[in-house]
């Protein structure tokens, strides 16, 4: 059995700082970071290596700074890494990312299950899994948070808001994941190390046989107009010290704005 | 050339919101306005849609389409939109939708934007709103493709009926192989709280040490005639609270009066769900939380000390 995670590095989004006059916010010197639901995928991935003794395969698209942050999921379990970097694919949008990532897919050779996070950490567009498995022709499965894999079968349990559903769907197929499903181990100090002797492909579009100009922010069929805070207009009258007093102020403000009948 | 603007929920109730945004739109485009129904409906049914405004219901009558079989619903509204079809199509961003949305998309090689907060017209553009950066920032998006699909946010728009007099085309389509296999369909567990229509909202989060202190917090709940909303922690990692209350990115998204943030960090993750509050309240015990930095009031304090003082203080007034 062989099984894709695939992964994706977003700025941390907890270093993020807005700038108070214009609303931009301010992304420089801010760490890449794998998404938390990424973490879930590739740990449901390490787990289906220790189980079943799958082959695990990590893939991502992204910047340079991938071959390092790419030592963290090899260190994590996955067995080989393939990550394609070029600077052409800057500003792509979810339709060529996904067309980006089918092609490595492609290449990877022959697979079982693909799996991805629901959504990314910094967009949560969610569209990376559907397009994939509309460009390969394949099932997919989305929001799961159970899975079990019997003689080729999967059965998951996808998360639909007010109702689970339980299906079984034959590979190979694709799968997202939400943050219920695993609880993501940490990289073992031990295994960073080893991790630079696992085999690492890297890959720029022309290995994958795409035209440069078909991705990247020239191509993306989504113009972005602007990208800014929302405006807060809110009071910001914080009560410190004093517990009771503070507790008096808070009431006898929400009284006087109605908001306690 | 009449673009044309379809609209599909696997809800009725879903459909009548898109229903009362899409009117704007084709009144705009001057195009039509129609909803795609799928699965068994009678006329009594049906006309429910033209009171929101539907000028057209393409109905596909099969029976046969179960509950969450998206291979169905992206095989026929792709069948519908593409080429002469309608070219804005909007979706409910629930779960099936957001899904259904990034697939249908794909197979019409159209831009998607899923997630809408808002659309505004400018110009001849339509340039759509969505949270981005894990909810720091709002990105103004325009689809630059001829189709443009949208998924839109529950409850962004408020359903409002807008009656006319419309019409209905069957279509028969071909059922696609089914390649997911149906095994069970389970209700989940827990009361099914609304709380995106709750009037008020007290949320918890990791601040609070144990569970049996909920009833403190349901206590401030009941005086405060306030649903109880948490963050993913308590539902998710802890199990405390059920998960139809837990308020964020990948929960819910409340509008109330007034929220009450107890013992929350305020992590853009969570915020995202009640930054449309009217008056935010913040208690916690750090100073420098940001959940601070979006309060109208807050109280730097142990909310152990906190929450019972101002139950004290509610019950005294209302005395």
């Amino acid at each position: 059995m062989h099984v894709i995670a695939c992964m994706k590095q977003t700025i941390d989004l907890q270093q993020i700082r807005i700038k108070r006059d214009t609303r931009e916010a301010v992304l420089e010197g801010a760490p890449l970071l794998f998404g938390d639901m990424d973490k879930n995928a590739l740990e449901e991935a390490v787990r289906m290596k220790e189980k079943h003794g799958a082959k695990v395969t990590v893939l991502s698209v992204g910047t340079a700074k991938l071959k390092d942050g790419i030592l963290e999921a090899l260190a994590i379990g996955a067995d080989e890494a393939c990550i394609v970097m070029d600077p052409a694919c800057e500003g792509s949008d979810t339709t060529s990312s996904a067309l980006t990532l089918a092609e490595a897919v492609r290449k990877i050779g022959v697979f079982d299950i693909i799996l991805v996070g629901e959504g990314s950490a910094d967009n949560y567009s969610g569209q990376i899994g559907s397009r994939l498995a509309e460009i390969l022709n394949i099932p997919l499965i989305t929001y799961v948070r159970e899975l079990s894999i019997e003689n080729n079968v999967v059965t998951a349990v996808r998360d639909m808001e007010a109702a689970l559903e339980v299906v079984r769907v034959k590979t190979p197929l694709v799968i997202s994941v939400t943050s219920e499903i695993n609880k993501p181990r940490r990289a073992p100090l031990a295994q960073i190390l080893r991790a630079s002797r696992k085999p690492l492909n890297v890959w720029t579009l022309k290995d994958l046989g795409i035209d440069g100009a078909k991705v990247g922010s020239t191509a993306s069929r989504i113009q972005v107009v602007s990208n800014l805070a929302p405006e807060q207009e809110r009071k910001g009258l914080i009560f410190e010290a004093d517990a009771d007093e503070a507790v008096e102020k808070l009431v006898n403000a929400l009284r006087k704005e109605g908001a306690l009948s | 050339m009449s673009p044309g603007v379809i609209v599909f929920s696997e809800a009725d109730e879903g459909t009548f919101e898109l229903l009362t945004e899409g009117r704007e739109l084709s009144k705009l485009y001057n195009t039509q306005l129609s909803a795609l129904v799928i699965g068994k409906k009678d006329e009594k049914g049906i006309e429910k849609f033209f009171e929101y405004g539907a000028e057209k219901v393409i109905h596909w009558p099969n029976e046969n389409v179960r509950t969450f079989e998206t291979d169905a619903y992206v095989h026929a509204l792709f069948e519908i939109t593409k080429q002469n079809g309608p070219d804005i199509i909007l979706i409910r961003s629930s779960r099936l939708g957001k899904e259904v949305a990034g697939r249908v998309a794909q197979r019409l090689q159209a831009g998607c934007v899923t997630d809408a907060v808002g659309m505004t017209p400018k110009g001849s553009e339509l340039v759509v709103d969505r949270y981005a950066l894990g909810g720091n920032t709002i990105s103004s998006e325009i689809i630059k493709t001829n189709k443009k699909v949208i998924s839109v946010l529950p409850r962004v728009f408020e359903a409002q009926p807008a009656p006319v007099i419309g019409k209905i085309e069957r279509i028969d389509l071909e059922k696609p192989p089914e390649r997911v296999e149906l095994v069970e369909l389970r209700k989940k567990i827990g009361e099914s709280a609304n709380i995106e229509s709750a009037e008020n909202l007290v949320c918890v989060g990791k601040g609070l040490a144990s569970k049996d202190d909920l009833a403190m917090v349901n206590e401030l709940c009941s005086l405060l005639k306030a649903e109880l909303g948490c963050s993913r922690a308590l539902s998710a990692d802890y199990h405390w609270i059920s998960e139809d209350r837990m308020v964020g990115i990948s929960g819910k998204r409340c509008k109330p009066r007034l929220n009450v943030s107890i013992g929350i960090s305020g992590q853009i993750q969570h915020t995202v769900g009640i930054m449309s509050a009217k008056i935010i309240v913040a208690i916690n015990k750090d100073k420098e939380a940001p959940i601070f930095k979006i309060a109208d009031y807050g109280v730097v304090g142990d909310l152990y000390q906190v929450v019972p003082k101002m139950i004290q203080k509610i019950k005294a007034r209302n005395n």
